[in-house]
């Protein structure tokens, strides 16, 4: 049912473009304006003109500034860093601030909670990782990320390491399924690396990529939930059709293992090949679905045949690059936020309003729960407490900790689990949830919780003190929140709040900073 | 790990059913299988609401509701003597002497079991009446009444209609694959202090003149929103800000105001959280609201087993035994399922050595629990433990005979199949023959 509402709706949205193709034959020239800064853009752009959807605008600095220090760090800009960026007049100041945020300690932390989630790394329920086992396992996830470990490289670890839960992060790989079913590993498998579900396929296809990960065993040690992960040259999986042992093959491809070989490297060789496009392109439409809320192909996790990428060149292209520079996962970072596209306006004009697939202009999409959360101590400089219901020897977790080191997704609050935080049960991109709700908007407004950040805030008693000039304070408010100036109308309504409130300074100014938490410019991506 | 999912279904039965699944996905997606709409024909619904009372870490069955005083002191400890009720025949633990003049209005279930002794896989098994395994993670109870009851099902209040007091259980997604919007609201706070603060809904100090002129404030501010006041991400957020306002400033955030209550009543309760909570369970029923967890917590006593026994049993037998009558009294507890127990029982030999120093663990193989109300009949006694309670003697209740019981009084069809974001056909309860079951609880039900 869903999938024909789906179909119809882009039947419809299909019908539109067209209906607005046929009006706009007299669009103004300079819709079509866009500085090409590389190829991604002269693919985006060739897209959209064919289908008559004018870009917006290029974003403000302001706007940039605050979006690439939410999407590549998740973590907002601090009020320095805020004005240095504004005050420089020097060329190509967005490049270099993209660089530079490519190697901040922050880039390795927000990126390892975003594979932690994919990689369902989680002490408990419904995969049963344990506590050891998964800060291994992050400090693994995220050390690869911070040295930058060519991506072929870091899917042949997880997919072919033996040894300890402990010593060797990443066999954890293989401790996710829970009873360690050879369908359900191969399931998982195709979903993290072919960014495809087998759940799709045909079962005679299921069962053979199965075939490759039967031969993986799993014994105790003597220590406390330590597990070995080890090549088992016995295991084999028989069809139930042909009482044959199964041949593994990838897609209808049948592929021979040779004797004495574990299957798991055979697979991760086809895997990396760099001739193979489904392992490309799955992780550059990855990146780009990250960065930018939509995939080339959408649902982004959901490739296959029948759900072809909207713009074929732009996908190839990517993904040709990513085997060019040998895996670099930073270099295809750094090309989508380099391009135009990426820096586009999210305010649309009133042509490409509708437009939700072809990037025409940047999708507003709400904070993660843990982005927000973090925001939301740093400007009202006030801690969190995360807690653990397993017995472990992680649970204390300073205050001050932001929430995208968090190692493990069994280390919650509510706030976490009111705002979306995926459960880390399917390692899907739809688990997390980045969609508004009655009760988040009643908590941002209205909780002991937010209240307490705010009205509480020593560090806001002090900046209310230290600056005793109202206008000084309302600026220095919205660089903290906003990340920009006010606009005169806005600093007006401010001033007039702070004047005619009848409320003391501390209160006059918190009620400020509560309202502008509660814009959508603040709560969303923009 | 492995061997405490043996008693729900022989290992290589859920091997093969696994399998059935995997080839039989693709297939269920192509044919429309006869009964695969989940409301094909619900029985009328008797309950309006459920209030579930959740002892979180385990009710200990023979220090309650099935005591066991032959045993002897190694089973026992301390509490060796039972206690007549108000039925003739149906004796309890000393300690729940309120609960035993409520006796005519609950049932007591000797006989639950799953077999699991772990705190997560036990309250997935059973809050959502699913054994654990390595597939789709299923909804909870009360997350299934939010889906069928809620506002996809027509309902109109004001309040949320699954609330948890006062904090989520946590050790597994609730919602399970339905998707977070079926998550409970909890209230945060404790409702035996005054004021109550109820997350989002009743904060200290800001009066409603301040709530106002607040909300004029942003949305002076809210520059982006107006530029981009046709998107129907911001659209959304618009109404959701009216829905909380109404909320805050209106009367439905009333019910959260337990100082209107009779002082009386409010002891009779128990001023503490627990007592509170109950009270407060019951003023949401009144409201329609469908779905109520009071999560309470502190059962998990390994050590210092008998010392919390004697602080924590005279604070539920107040709470809960008041409850029963109060909705009794309010004509509520026909249309009103009361159901209270935790993930398991407790270990009925006790470890009297150090380090537990007289502690029970966690006991899956059998375990007590009581519903009343919402067409479930009280007065009545289901199944039976061993000698020693160690296993079950007669009749086993598995977790989903709970839920499917639950389902069917709430006039939603156990047998039917929930919706699922990939179009797997899962049913609310597992089918004949996918576990083993004690059957529904037809005795007991109107």
């Amino acid at each position: 049912m869903k999938k024909i509402i789906i179909f119809l709706a882009a039947v419809l949205l299909f019908g539109i473009s067209l209906a607005r193709a046929a009006d706009n034959t007299q669009l103004p020239a300079g819709l079509y304006n866009m500085p090409i800064n590389n190829p991604i853009d002269e693919l985006v752009l060739a897209r959209l003109k064919n289908l008559s959807i004018p870009l917006s605008e290029l974003c403000s600095d302001e706007v940039f500034l605050r979006r690439v220090y939410l999407d590549v760090l998740g973590t907002l800009p601090r009020p320095e860093e805020v004005r240095l960026f504004l005050a420089d007049r020097g060329p190509a100041k967005r490049s270099r601030l993209i660089d530079e945020l490519l190697e901040r300690e922050e880039y390795s932390d927000y990126w390892a909670m975003k594979w932690g989630d994919l990689l369902r790394v989680k002490s408990e329920f419904p995969s049963n990782l344990w506590p050891n086992a998964v800060q291994a396992y992050h400090r693994w996830i995220k050390k690869s990320l911070k040295d930058n470990l060519p991506y072929d490289q870091f899917a042949r670890a997880l997919l072919t390491s033996s040894g300890s839960n402990f010593r060797e992060p990443p066999v954890n790989f293989y401790r996710v399924v829970p009873r360690h079913d050879p369908e359900k590993t191969a399931e998982f498998a195709t979903l993290v690396f072919l960014g495809a579900r087998a759940q799709k396929w045909t079962p005679e296809q299921c069962l053979a990529m199965a075939a490759f990960f039967t031969r993986i065993d799993y014994k105790k040690t003597g220590e406390w939930k330590e597990e070995i992960v080890y090549y088992n040259p016995a295991g084999q999986l028989s069809n139930p059709a042909t009482v044959q042992p199964q041949q593994p093959g990838v897609l209808g491809e049948k592929i021979e293992i040779p004797p004495d070989t574990d299957p798991r490297v055979v697979f991760a060789d086809w895997l990396t090949t760099p001739d193979n496009p489904y392992f490309s392109r799955n992780i550059v439409n990855r990146v780009w679905y990250w960065l930018l809320g939509k995939g080339i192909v959408e649902e982004a996790d959901d490739i296959r045949p029948d759900n072809p990428p909207q713009n074929p060149e732009l996908l190839d292209w990517l993904a040709q690059e990513l085997v060019t520079h040998k895996y670099d996962l930073k270099h295809i970072y750094r090309l989508i936020l380099n391009s135009t596209t990426y820096q586009l306006s999210s305010v649309p004009n009133q042509y490409n309003a509708a437009d939700e697939v072809n990037f025409s202009h940047y999708r507003v999409r709400r904070l993660d729960a843990e982005v927000l959360i973090d925001a939301l101590c740093r400007i009202t400089g006030t801690g969190e407490t995360y807690f653990s219901r397993i017995p472990e020897p992680f649970t204390f977790i300073p205050p001050q900790q932001p929430a995208i080191t968090l190692a493990d997704g069994s280390i919650d609050s509510s706030f976490l689990a009111l705002f979306g935080r995926p459960a880390r049960a399917t390692g899907y991109l739809s688990e997390r949830n980045n969609e508004s709700s009655a009760t988040q908007r009643l908590h941002l407004l209205n909780s002991t919780h937010i209240q307490n950040k705010i009205y509480r805030s020593q560090f806001m008693r002090r900046m209310v003190k230290t600056n005793q000039d109202d206008g000084q304070l309302i600026k220095l408010i919205y660089v903290l929140v906003l990340s920009r100036l006010p606009e005169d109308a806005e600093y007006a309504a401010a001033r007039e709040y702070a004047r005619n409130s009848g409320l003391n300074r501390d209160e006059a100014t918190g009620d400020l900073m509560w309202a502008l938490i509660n814009t959508k410019e603040f709560m969303f991506r923009h | 790990m492995d061997e405490q999912y043996n008693s729900g279904i022989p290992n290589k039965t859920r091997r093969d059913l696994r399998r059935c699944v995997i080839f039989g996905a693709t297939a269920l997606m192509l044919f429309n299988w006869p009964g695969s709409s989940a409301q094909a024909d619900p029985k009328p619904a008797r309950a309006k609401s459920v209030i579930q009372i959740w002892l979180w870490g385990g009710l200990s069955q023979l220090d309650t509701f099935d005591p066991k005083p032959e045993a002897g002191h190694d089973y026992c400890g301390p509490l060796n003597k039972t206690i007549a009720t108000n039925v003739p025949g149906i004796r309890i633990g000393q300690k729940l002497p309120l609960l035993a003049q409520q006796a005519d209005k609950y049932s007591v279930i000797r006989s639950m079991t799953h077999g699991i002794s772990s705190h997560e896989t036990a309250a997935y098994a059973v809050q959502t009446g699913h054994m654990p395994d390595d597939g789709p993670v299923y909804p909870s109870v009360g997350a299934v009444v939010s889906l069928y009851k809620g506002y996809d099902a027509g309902y109109t209040g004001m309040l949320p209609p699954y609330i948890t007091i006062t904090e989520s259980q946590g050790r597994f997604p609730e919602s399970g694959f339905l998707g977070w919007r079926y998550s409970p609201f909890c209230t945060g706070g404790d409702p035996n202090k005054t004021p109550f603060l109820v997350e989002g809904i009743v904060a200290a100090g800001i009066s409603a003149q301040r709530q106002n002129e607040r909300r004029a404030l942003l949305h002076n501010l809210d520059t982006l929103g107006r530029k981009m006041s046709d998107n129907p991400q911001f659209k959304k957020m618009d109404e959701y800000e009216n829905k909380a306002y109404e909320l805050i400033l209106g009367d439905e955030g009333k019910v959260f105001d337990l100082s209107t209550e009779d002082s009386d009543l409010r002891d009779k309760y128990g001023r503490n959280t627990f007592g509170q909570s109950c009270l407060l369970a019951r003023r949401l029923v009144e409201r329609g609201v469908p779905f109520i967890t009071i999560n309470y917590k502190g059962w998990d006593t390994h050590k210092q087993h008998f010392q919390t026994m004697n602080k924590m049993l005279p604070e539920l037998d107040n709470g809960l035994a008041a409850l029963l009558q109060d909705l009794s009294d309010r004509g509520l507890l026909d249309t009103t399922i009361v159901w209270c127990g935790g993930e398991f029982g407790h270990t009925p030999k006790i470890d009297w050595e150090a380090p537990w120093n007289g502690g029970r663990g966690h006991w899956g193989d059998v375990f007590s629990i009581i519903v009343a109300g919402g067409g479930f009949q009280g007065g009545r006694v289901v199944g039976a433990s061993n000698e020693k309670g160690m296993a079950v003697k007669e009749r086993p209740v598995y977790p989903w005979d709970l839920t499917g019981s639950i389902y069917e009084l709430m006039g939603i069809d156990p047998d039917g199949f929930l919706p699922h974001p990939e179009g797997l056909k899962l049913r609310l309860t597992p089918g004949p023959g996918e576990a083993k079951s004690g059957g529904r609880l037809k005795e007991i039900m109107k």
